[in-house]
Order: C-alpha cells, then structure tokens, then sequence
C-alpha cells in the first residue's frame, strides 16, 4: 500500500501530495455494487429504519488497517423475536461489503466485535435483518488518518 | 525505494524541499502522552518514568501512551491483542525438532516460562564469543546453528517473529535493563552517535522527533519517544508483528535516507543505545502500535 | 509455516442461561487482492471467507467476511448457553482450507 505514497512522492508533487494523502486502495480495480447498491439487496428495497442498532466505531482511527468496530442491537433474541442477520458496509471503500453476521436464538444478545479496513475516511453502516422481516440501521463516521512519516 | 527515477534531479530536489518544509510546518502540539494505565490481566506495566540516568529527558513514556484508546485497546487482552497467534506460532516451534543435532530449544532450555524469564529485557546482550553485542534475533540463530545444527531463520520470518515474540513475552512486565558499561560502551557510543548524527535528504536524526518533538504530530502521526520495549510488536501499518530493525529501516527511508542493514552492526548499536534510552519501562512483547 | 493458528477465549464455566462472552483471532494475512507486489503485478486474493461457531452440533453465529476485514480477523460475539458442551469454530480460506478449534464449557444449574 505504501508503494501508492511513495509512488506519488516521488513525481514531485512535494508538499501538496503530502497534505492530501494518496489513495490507500488502486481505485482502477474498484468495481461491484456501491454501498446503496448492497444495502438494497439486503432488505429487498424495504427502508431501513435508523432506530434500535448501536453502532460503535473510533471518531479517528489512527490506521485505517486495524479500525475496531462493534454493534449491538435491541432485541429479546427469543426464537419468535431476534435479529438474524446483521450486515457491515463502508461507503467509501473500494469495495463496500464488510462482512455480514448470522444471529440464532441461542445468541443471547444481537451484538459483535470486528476490526474492519477503511481506505479513507467514510460512513460505517450497520443494517439489521429482523426475524420478522423488518430492518433497522445505524450509521457513524470515521476519519482515517494515514500516511504520517511513521516508517 | 528501488525505482524512482521518473523525473530529473532539479525538480525531484524542489520536491524534496518541499516535502521537508510541510514535514515540519505540520508538526503541531498534540497535548503529548494520555493519561491511561496498562493494565494486562490485573497487572499493571510501568509506561511512565523519571528519565534514566543520562538520559536528556526528564520523563519517559512508552509508546502505549501516545497511541489513541482504541490502538490501546487492543494491548489490554491477549485474545485481543492481534499478535498472540504468532506467539502461540513460537511457542510450538519451541518444542519443535529441528536441525541436524535432532533437538528442539525446549532440549536445553526446557520451560521457556522458567528458562527465558527476563531474557528479552537484557538485549541487545554482550556475547563474548562473538565479541560483539546480539540481539534476540542474533541469539536465536547462533542458537540453532551452533547447538540445533539448523538453518538460521530470515529476520523477519514467521518463525523468527513468533519465536522472538514468545520469548520476549516471558519478559513482559519486566524492567528493560540492559548493560550499558564495560565492553558495552563504545557500542553505546556509536548507538548514540547514529542516534543523533541527522541524515538522508530530509536531513534529520532520530533525536529530531522523538527525543525533540515527541507528543506533537508530524503529519497524521503522534510523535512517540521511539522506545522499544514492545518489540517485536503487531503494528496496523504492516498488519502483522514486526522487528525493531524493520522499525529503524522505515523511519530511515521515511526521512530518505539509506537504512542501514538489518542485522548489521550500526542497528544492533542504535538497537542497544535506544533500549538504554527505556531502562526501566516494562517490556510489553508482542505490544500492539498503529 | 504450519496452519495459522487459531486463539479462541471461552470461559471454562458458567451458569444456566448465563450470555457468555467469546473472542476469537486467527493469525491470517487477509490478502486483499487490492495490493500489488514489486513489479506492480496484482496479488490475488486470499481470505479467510467465512467464519462460523457452532455449540454442540448447532450453528450459533457466523460471518460472511470480505477482504475489507483486518489481517488476523478478530470476532467477538455472545453465546446463551443452556447446557454444558463443546464449541467448534472454524475458519475457511479462500485457498479451501479451513481451520478448526474447539473448546468446552461446563455449564451448572
């Protein structure tokens, strides 16, 4: 990745490539449906409402490598009443799929732990599938801080 | 920084200029090191201290404390700290035969926990055989050489990593303490002269940032005070454990220098001079940076 | 090397109905397919795919993972347990390995 910096450093464009940090990711090989794209496959065009799903993510991450992310979602999470699907998007990855996490009635509590990558800086987007049919959202920004002069 | 010859020299020196200007204009006060503790199942590590003696700075902190809390975060539980696996990986490798003499480390050594206790916090270490200081690198391959009749393993190698990682691990919570006088004091002289000489075409020494500008950002970055006791350590940027020497080499190519060799007697001396600088702070292998 | 080594934290014991929390990690490059190598030629992709937990036979949590997750994938989830057992979880890579741990809990009253 720091091939893209270094690269770009090294036409000369000084001062002004270092402010504005080249892209982490090869936006020629981006490709594949954009987060709207994906979020209406996974509800089917129903609206997802932004209620009842916590989604916790650093303000600043001060590498957009390792960016922890985590949500929980309310629900009883009995066998007629749970959340069975919760899908992570970033918007302005190069490809915004995450992953997507399956719940059971033996879960307890509808929540999860991940570390996520994040090119730039974006909205995470946690959607939650209901056992009934229903979905719910939430959505936080995150400011990625790359390229500092740390070998 | 193998091919880099696109553009010709009056314009690559302009550039150079001006990356060395932004570089400094953009170094801004940060509020320095935050306040939180390490603390690893109950056990808190020392991270800050009154400077050692000869040391130019009044306190000292580790690297922990300049990260953000959730870079800390991960530090806090060895089944979250992204670098346990590859001590997992050490640790069998322990009691792995390997190599012509048909033995594994745990033939001599035995119980690495007994065995290897405070062996991390002590390197580089003087060797008398070599005549020169070794770090644990240089200690695990003479070892499998000499005693295992083994091939020596690359540096920066799965097997060297979770190796030097397992074994620096049994130091953690220990004081980093290495020797300093005796044999060791023309190698701490050239560690320091390394420390402070400034190079490369940004012309700027190690002491330029983290002994003179550290808790301010250079750039995106939160300038630490370049200890290393937490080496080697899972760090975000290379997303996966990596070596103090791999850390030299990439400061020095940042400030465009030509790094020294890996393994070569110039980082082993700056390797021991800035240990020296962190006499006292607990080793915190595998720790886990951005 | 060997297989990437699997590290999973369950607690040894628990109480009926009790929401037990567990962390797993796995030691995985995650290669993004996004990178390139020295002579600027793409490196293909090669993840971890998927990752599931099941308790006893029954499949209690999984995740369908893209290459936007981190090297050393880490996953911490909840887990209502009724009864004592085993937990298995496995890891699939995209090279069609899969890697498994297991651990087991006593669970009283």
């Amino acid at each position: 990745m720091h091939m893209t910096r270094r690269q770009a450093l090294g036409l000369g464009a000084g001062a002004a490539a270092l402010i504005v940090a080249g892209p982490v990711l090869t936006p020629a090989i981006a490709a594949g449906p954009t987060a709207d794209e994906a979020l209406k496959a996974f509800t089917g065009g129903a609206e997802a409402k932004a209620a009842k799903v916590t989604l916790s993510t650093p303000e600043i991450a001060e590498n957009g490598n390792t960016v922890p992310v985590s949500f929980s979602v309310e629900s009883p999470m009995t066998s007629d009443n749970h959340v069975t699907e919760v899908m992570l998007l970033a918007d302005g990855n190069p490809r915004p799929g995450v992953a997507t996490f399956r719940f059971s009635d033996m879960s307890g509590e509808a929540s999860a732990s991940t570390r996520i990558r994040l090119a730039k800086t974006q909205n995470i987007v946690a959607v939650a599938k209901m056992s009934d049919g229903s979905f719910y959202m939430d959505k936080k920004l995150v400011k990625v801080t790359i390229g500092g002069c740390g070998g | 920084m193998a091919t880099r010859q696109t553009t010709s020299l009056p314009v690559r020196l302009a550039a150079v200029a001006g990356l060395a200007a932004a570089c400094f204009a953009t170094i801004a006060f940060a509020g320095g090191p935050n306040d939180n503790k390490l603390i690893i199942d109950g056990k808190e590590y020392v991270t800050e201290l009154p400077g050692p003696e000869g040391s130019p700075l009044k306190t000292i902190y580790s690297g922990w404390r300049f990260r953000n809390e959730s870079t800390q975060a991960m530090q806090l539980d060895d089944f979250d700290n992204p670098g346990y696996p590859n001590v997992d990986t050490g640790e069998q490798l322990w009691s792995k035969v390997d190599g012509e003499a048909g033995k594994s480390c745990a033939s001599c050594h035995n119980d690495a926990s007994e065995s290897m206790k405070g062996v991390r916090a002590q390197m580089p270490k003087w060797n008398d055989k070599a005549g020169k200081p070794m770090t644990l690198e240089q200690t695990i391959n003479a070892c499998r050489e000499g005693n295992l009749k083994a091939k020596p393993w690359d540096w920066e190698s799965g097997e060297m990593l979770g190796m030097s990682a397992f074994i620096g691990s049994k130091s953690r919570g220990m004081p980093v303490n290495v020797k300093t006088d005796g044999p060791m004091k023309e190698w701490m002289e050239k560690g320091k002269k390394i420390y402070y000489t400034p190079v490369g075409q940004l012309d700027m020494s190690c002491a330029g940032c983290h002994e003179k500008n550290y808790g301010k950002m250079i750039r995106a970055d939160h300038l630490s005070q370049g200890h290393i006791n937490g080496f080697p350590l899972y760090r975000s940027k290379w997303q996966k454990l990596g070596s103090t020497h791999r850390r030299f080499k990439g400061c020095m190519q940042n400030i465009r220098a030509k790094p020294y060799e890996v393994g070569g007697d110039e980082f082993v001396a700056l390797e021991l001079y800035t240990a020296s600088r962190g006499q006292g702070l607990s080793v915190e292998t595998p720790a886990v940076r951005n | 090397m060997a297989d990437p080594k699997p590290r999973v934290k369950v607690p040894g014991t628990a109480k009926a109905g009790e929401v037990i929390t567990i962390k797993t990690l796995i030691d995985h490059k995650m290669e993004s397919g996004f990178r390139k190598d020295k002579k600027g030629e793409l490196i293909p992709q090669q993840i971890i795919n998927k990752f599931t937990a099941e308790f006893n036979g029954k499949p209690v949590f999984s995740a369908d993972i893209r290459p936007a997750v981190s090297a050393n994938p880490y996953f911490q989830f909840t887990v209502k347990v009724a009864e004592s057992g085993t937990f298995k979880f496995t890891w699939v890579d995209d090279n069609g390995s899969s890697y498994t741990d297991e651990k087991t809990i006593k669970v009283e009253g």
